[in-house]
């Protein structure tokens, strides 16, 4: 990864594509201006990078506030009736005439050097979409904090499913693709509302290779509360599995390192998970049962501490033991991966609030998007 | 179209990684766990032997005077045993082979005790303070967890108290004997206090009442300690 990394600002662009970045936006009157000027910072020829606004029927001030940029030469603008953002999106790729398109979620921003980063990925001619790093914007409070630490993460996995050929999903903030992958396969679909993980499913379906560029970095927005995260989270959970399911015949190993190892993991943690958090509530429940016939026998008292320790009641059964070494992988990759997305390790509570409470807060949206899949019941953005 | 060879190498590697990673924690496992059954076989013997040694002591009660006669080491070790066995019964489980052999020798260590404290008692007129008490761990007692918070609490509280904890259902004729010998029936949990049986929870106020003794003792140690703090403060 070093060598990839020297190479990358070592060598010179041989040339400058021709970039369209279509930004959908359906009631974005807070982010779009900022997630505008971060486009129009870009470093890149300004005659190479179009930008086309696509409002989809925003209800607030969106297509007020992008007035304001009517005049820079780059941007067009757009406005059509609501209808999701997969057809924004087709939209505006109906109308881009450039050699790479690209999209940013209207509550993301770019920084200026990474569509260059990534733009180096294009030489090689196999590369049909390269995808970027996502980071956390400015996190706030303890929730969007946690989603920091479980973005620097993704940065860390994404690179290593890059190195697999094994991307499955090209995300919604500013993953590049050719022209040519919309022309041969198509626009985007609906695809229970995860209209990334689709189109990189299909790109994968058809052989097109998918590579991730790490540094180029873009910020997205998180959700502030539970509530919303727990919105966000169950449609790309439920979107996952549908799509999985509807791509099934990717479990193969004509499919690579995807089909024989990254799907079927993606999927076994899902059940693995669901099957960890349960053994936790019931053992949980034991517990307070455990203390509540306790209390009810002798009444409370606080049990005084042990002062001669014996190692007899160190519990040194094979599952802890084996939970202590997964643990420690779990930490050592936390490490390598903060150290990817931000250059240093260096300690913050983030990674202490990941620890502690990512656990009780993911059950809510994984438990629910398998009941949903399993029993059809439609998943709604917002 | 891009290339999609795997390369089985790496899954190899990661197999055997895993697979080393897996059979040291099996390994240090089963270590860690063989190690503790030999301390409980350990302690196991000691109190084997304090027990031989208070009966040779009993048998010699005859030229010796009652005070001569120590008990009080061995009801710490019995105590130490039924913590550290209960915590394996709960790591292995209840069937597993290891821990049924190890409850029917602390079961027999019990009975010997229980059978010496008796004769020591008659013989030196002192009243045992000792329970018996029969549980399930077959989940047909509901209130045998609770009996055993009491118990534990009450062991706590007076050093003195001899419990003595068997499973009603453990397959071995002395602990049979006991509850044939005493008409002890299957309604659990049950007690043995004195010389009459108890059945169902009873509480920690039930037990003081059952066993005045106990009162007793607490006032002699209160008085003790009472008095070990005034010669301090002199």
């Amino acid at each position: 990864m070093k060598k990839e990394t020297q190479n990358l600002f070592e060598k010179k662009l041989k040339k400058f594509p021709t970039v369209t970045i279509i930004v959908p936006c359906w009631n974005e009157e807070k982010t779009i201006t900022k997630t505008l000027n971060s486009l129009l910072n870009l470093d890149y020829p300004k005659n190479k990078l179009s930008i086309m606004i696509i409002d989809d029927g925003s209800t607030d001030n969106t297509w007020n506030v992008i007035q304001k940029f009517k005049n820079k030469k780059q941007i067009q603008m757009f406005r059509k009736e609501n209808g999701g953002k997969y057809t924004a999106l087709n939209f505006g790729l109906s109308r881009v005439q450039s050699e790479l398109i690209g999209c940013l979620d209207a509550d993301s921003y770019v920084h200026k050097d990474a569509l260059k980063n990534i733009i180096y990925y294009f030489e090689d001619k196999e590369t049909m979409s390269v995808t970027p790093s996502v980071k956390v914007w400015k996190p706030k409070k303890i929730i969007q904090m946690i989603q920091k630490v479980e973005y620097d993460w993704g940065v860390f996995i994404r690179k290593m499913f890059s190195y697999l050929g094994a991307i499955y999903v090209t995300p919604g903030p500013f993953s590049i693709f050719r022209k040519e992958v919309f022309e041969n396969l198509g626009g985007y679909r609906h695809a229970y509302q995860t209209e990334d993980m689709e189109l990189a499913v299909r790109m994968q379906s058809n052989h097109y290779k998918i590579v991730n560029a790490h540094e180029a970095v873009v910020y997205t927005v998180a959700p502030d509360t539970v509530k919303k995260l727990y919105k966000q989270r169950l449609r790309w959970t439920y979107g996952f599995i549908k799509n999985v399911i509807d791509y099934k015949h990717l479990f193969k190993r004509e499919y690579g390192n995807l089909g024989i190892f990254v799907l079927p993991l993606a999927s076994i943690s899902i059940v693995s998970a669901l099957y960890i958090i349960s053994i936790a509530i019931i053992n949980l429940a034991f517990q307070i049962f455990d203390f509540y016939s306790k209390w009810s026998a002798i009444g409370f008292e606080l049990t005084k501490p042990h002062l001669n320790f014996d190692w007899f009641f160190i519990n040194t059964s094979f599952m802890t033991i084996i939970s202590i070494v997964s643990f420690m992988g779990i930490l050592a990759l936390l490490f390598i991966a903060r150290k990817m997305a931000e250059k240093k390790f260096a300690f913050s509570m983030d990674l202490v609030y990941f620890l502690t409470l990512y656990a009780f807060i993911s059950p809510l949206w994984m438990f629910k998007a398998v009941y949903n899949a399993i029993f059809s019941v439609k998943t709604y953005w917002r | 179209m891009q290339n999609r060879k795997i390369d089985w190498k790496k899954y190899i590697y990661t197999f055997f990684i895993t697979a080393i990673i897996f059979g040291t924690a099996i390994f240090i496992s089963n270590y860690f766990s063989q190690k503790k059954l030999a301390e409980i076989r350990s302690i196991q013997d000691t109190i084997s032997i304090d027990i031989l040694s208070s009966e040779t002591q009993f048998s010699l009660l005859e030229e010796l005077s009652c005070k001569d006669v120590t008990t009080e080491v061995l009801s710490k070790e019995l105590g130490n045993l039924e913590e550290k066995l209960a915590y394996t019964e709960k790591d292995r489980g209840s069937t597993d082979s290891e821990v049924q052999t190890l409850k029917r020798y602390y079961s027999l260590l019990q009975i010997k005790d229980y059978l010496l404290m008796t004769k020591i008692s008659q013989k030196c007129d002192k009243t045992p303070i000792s329970i018996v008490y029969f549980y399930s761990n077959k989940g047909d007692c509901e209130d045998c967890e609770k009996a055993g918070y009491v118990l534990t609490k009450m062991r706590q509280d007076y050093p003195e108290l001899r419990v003595y904890a068997f499973d009603y259902n453990l397959d071995i004729s002395a602990v049979q004997t006991l509850i044939s010998i005493n008409k002890v029936e299957n309604k659990l949990p049950a007690l043995i206090i004195g010389e009459k049986v108890y059945y169902g929870f009873q509480t920690i106020e039930d037990l003081n009442k059952y066993l005045p003794e106990l009162e007793e003792l607490r006032k002699l140690k209160n008085a003790t300690s009472t008095q070990a703090t005034t010669t301090k403060i002199k």
